[in-house]
């Protein structure tokens, strides 16, 4: 294969740079859904938590 | 107990996330396995000639320059959407794609650049049209990150940021047509997708990667747009506590003021 190294370079720098984006995107999400009152996370499921029934 | 462990994912966004890396790892196989290098023979010398195996670079670069328009657009669209009704759901789908957008647009910028070291013997062409607007566009939204990030009064900063948006957007049909509208200056090709010059299976790996960068673009705006939603929602909730807190002091001053009262008269 030519210019593997450029191959390599391109989708590596791509994929890294989504999988870090992406997950800095879910970690933001969970830190910010731990301080908004349970009502107001709208969208978003909660696992094992307690609705009271 | 409650379990606070939370996080903006649902079982769509999971299915989502489990197509999507499905999506990649066949978009992988395609573009590395089942398609064939770009060789050419030249008709007169026999000589061999074209991208050889850089092509392979375009089969994530050309989707991720597509959905870099598509994210910006949907900014732009958002944008208007929120100063013409100043409703919270598009100014977080304005600033969500916005910062998607510009991810993507670094991205095709990085990927252009090491795709055109072996196919243009060059990094980089500052007097190349489409390369030098594409980069003025990353500057733009930026730019436009940047101010979100300062502080502002909440109203005020959508708005400033909404109105920088629909400016920066101009810049795409620039981009677009730069291959045509400048044609001597710039290394890029016109467009060769609209007119099918592509064939068979190269095509198919290229419009499979349309499909799963689309993927990955959906996966990624429905998150961003969670967590937009969440700060706006901890924003009222703040606010809500202050007044709350601030009523509460208030009241604590009438009752002291209304002992003080009682007292002096006394």
């Amino acid at each position: 294969m030519t210019h593997l190294g450029y191959l390599l370079a391109g989708w590596g720098i791509t994929l890294v740079v989504f999988g870090l984006y992406g997950w800095a995107v879910v970690r933001r999400g969970r830190r910010m859904a731990g301080s908004v009152p349970e009502g107001e996370r709208r969208w978003i499921t909660s696992k094992g938590e307690d609705h009271g029934g | 107990m409650v379990d606070t462990t939370t996080s903006t994912g649902s079982p769509g966004s999971r299915l989502l996330g489990l197509t999507t890396l499905v999506g990649l790892a066949g978009l992988i196989l395609f573009a590395f396995v089942l398609t064939e290098p770009d060789v050419r023979l030249h008709p007169t010398t026999g000589e061999e000639f074209g991208q050889f195996d850089a092509v392979r670079l375009l089969y994530l670069h050309v989707p991720m320059a597509v959905l870099t328009y598509v994210a910006f657009l949907t900014c732009a669209v958002a944008s208007a959407g929120y100063l013409l009704k100043r409703g919270v759901w598009w100014d977080v789908t304005a600033y969500a794609s916005a910062e998607v957008g510009t991810v993507l647009c670094g991205l095709v910028l990085v990927t252009g650049s090491i795709w055109g070291r072996p196919v243009w013997n060059t990094w980089w062409e500052w007097g190349d049209v489409r390369l030098m607007t594409t980069l003025v566009l990353f500057l733009l939204f930026s730019g436009y990150l940047a101010l979100r990030r300062t502080p502002a009064e909440p109203q005020r900063q959508a708005r400033r940021a909404a109105i920088v948006a629909l400016v920066a957007v101009l810049d795409i049909p620039l981009i677009n047509r730069s291959v045509e509208w400048w044609e001597n200056r710039t290394l890029h090709q016109q467009s060769t997708l609209a007119e099918l010059k592509i064939e068979d299976l190269t095509l198919f790996t290229l419009m499979l990667g349309f499909v799963v960068f689309g993927l990955v673009f959906a996966w990624l705006m429905l998150h961003r747009f969670r967590v937009g939603w969440l700060e706006h929602a901890q924003a009222g909730h703040e606010v809500a506590l202050a007044i709350a807190e601030r009523h509460a002091e208030m009241e604590t001053l009438d009752v002291d003021e209304a002992i003080g009262q009682t007292g002096g008269g006394k």
